[in-house]
């Protein structure tokens, strides 16, 4: 333990040959206190209003959880338990509204409680004082740091499992009749949504034999000039694979802006609305032959 | 001969099955319009539902045959391009408005009758 603290430390703040009968007195020193210095954290984490969706008998179960696994931490050295303790905490409180200053505060009145209390143990003797610090501040800096990570990691997982689900929900490719796909844009337009949008799109297109796809974005609100190129390939894309596509719903400012970025719109097809786009989807499907041989126009009519 | 050119009435079907290297694109395209000629047809289809990956030399050349196909006098359409290939092929910088594209090989037969159609009219 002492070797892994090291290599991750200034070795000239360590000293080795005492390194490890120190924590060890500090770990008997911290046990024996267990439970004054978990009521004093406590107590400092109410009045520093933190955790305060949490009621205070939660508190004070999941404060001892990590005062336990912060003490056996400091014993072993071996982080991995505190770290999978302080993903589960975080998977519970993370939906309840924990906020990640609230993590990291708790974390550091932790470390302030302890040291405090060291302090006030050893101060007839500085030296041993000095060193008592020496050996607990890197393996509770590290503790602070895997305990904070640990959270901002699972609420980057929440937020990615999040943008997911709203990403595959948000855009329904619906057949509305044979061979007419209506695609529907609600929302914010990123590049990454577009790409997806795309692929579902020609995914369905192929699927369906579609004829006709009509890609609505009355919902969304603006558009930036990747997207729009995007969007332009999105509608090539389909047409090299046999459909033609219509825009319809481009808001004035849209337009404006797309006028503005200079994209190249002469391939686009688009309609004011959705239902003159589904009037031009019919018209443009109409328009295939009903029988081999037949002239075009007879089928319209 | 690495690809089969198929006859259907006016039409000729070019149904392409393997990766075909960069020499064999070129041949593909001399072989075609070569036919063209010989079989006074007024439509060609090129089926690439068997390839994975276009690259832009071949979505290059496949543009070359349509053109080189129009002025011996038959329009040309591209059929089963899958959905990946379409992605990639609209991220090369070409200008890809000389292929007529339609689903399958059903939609590419009707799609060419509609278009000899026209032309004949304007003929008459």
């Amino acid at each position: 333990m002492n070797q892994e603290n090291q290599s991750n430390e200034d070795p000239s703040r360590q000293m080795p040959e005492v390194d490890r009968s120190l924590l060890h007195e500090l770990v008997a020193y911290l046990r024996d206190n267990r439970t004054e210095l978990r009521e004093e954290w406590v107590a400092r984490i109410t009045q520093a209003q933190l955790l305060e969706v949490m009621t205070p008998e939660e508190i004070f179960s999941e404060v001892t959880a990590v005062y336990d696994n912060y003490v056996d931490a400091l014993e072993t050295g071996s982080i991995e338990t505190l770290q999978a303790y302080a993903r589960d905490l975080s998977e519970r409180i993370i939906p309840r509204g924990v906020e990640t200053h609230e993590v990291l505060g708790i974390v550091l009145l932790l470390r302030d409680v302890l040291a405090r209390a060291l302090f006030v143990e050893y101060q007839r003797d500085a030296d041993l004082l000095n060193r008592i610090l020496d050996a607990y501040e890197p393996a509770a800096n590290r503790i602070a740091v895997t305990v904070s990570v640990s959270f901002v990691e699972e609420r980057e997982r929440v937020i990615r499992e999040q943008q997911e689900a709203i990403r595959e929900l948000s855009t329904p490719v619906l057949q509305v009749r044979d061979r007419l796909l209506i695609l529907p844009i609600i929302g914010v337009l990123d590049s990454a949504r577009a790409r997806q949008l795309t692929e579902q799109l020609l995914g369905a297109i192929q699927a369906n034999r579609a004829k006709v796809v009509v890609i609505d974005i009355t919902g969304v609100a603006t558009i930036d000039l990747t997207v729009a190129n995007h969007l332009v390939q999105t509608v090539e894309a389909a047409r090299l694979m046999g459909a033609s596509a219509i825009i319809t719903g481009l808001s004035s400012k849209i337009a404006q802006t797309l006028v503005d970025l200079g994209v190249d719109l002469s391939m686009m097809r688009t309609v004011g609305d959705l239902q003159g786009g589904l009037e031009e989807a019919e018209r443009l499907i109409g328009h295939r032959p009903a029988a081999k041989g037949s002239r075009p126009d007879a089928a319209a009519t | 001969m690495s690809v089969a050119i198929l006859r259907q009435g006016d039409y000729l079907i070019a149904s392409i099955q393997v990766d075909l290297s960069d020499s064999q694109v070129l041949e593909l395209r001399d072989d075609l319009s070569e036919r063209i000629g010989r079989a006074r047809a007024r439509g060609l289809i090129i089926d690439v539902a068997a390839l994975d990956v276009i690259d832009s030399f071949v979505a290059r050349s496949l543009g070359s045959i349509a053109i080189t196909a129009r002025l011996r006098g038959a329009e040309t359409v591209i059929t089963g391009i899958e959905p990946d290939v379409a992605i990639a092929m609209v991220q090369f910088d070409l200008d890809l408005a000389p292929l007529r594209t339609a689903l399958d090989l059903d939609e590419a037969l009707s799609l060419l009758d509609r278009l000899t159609q026209g032309v004949g009219e304007d003929g008459a």
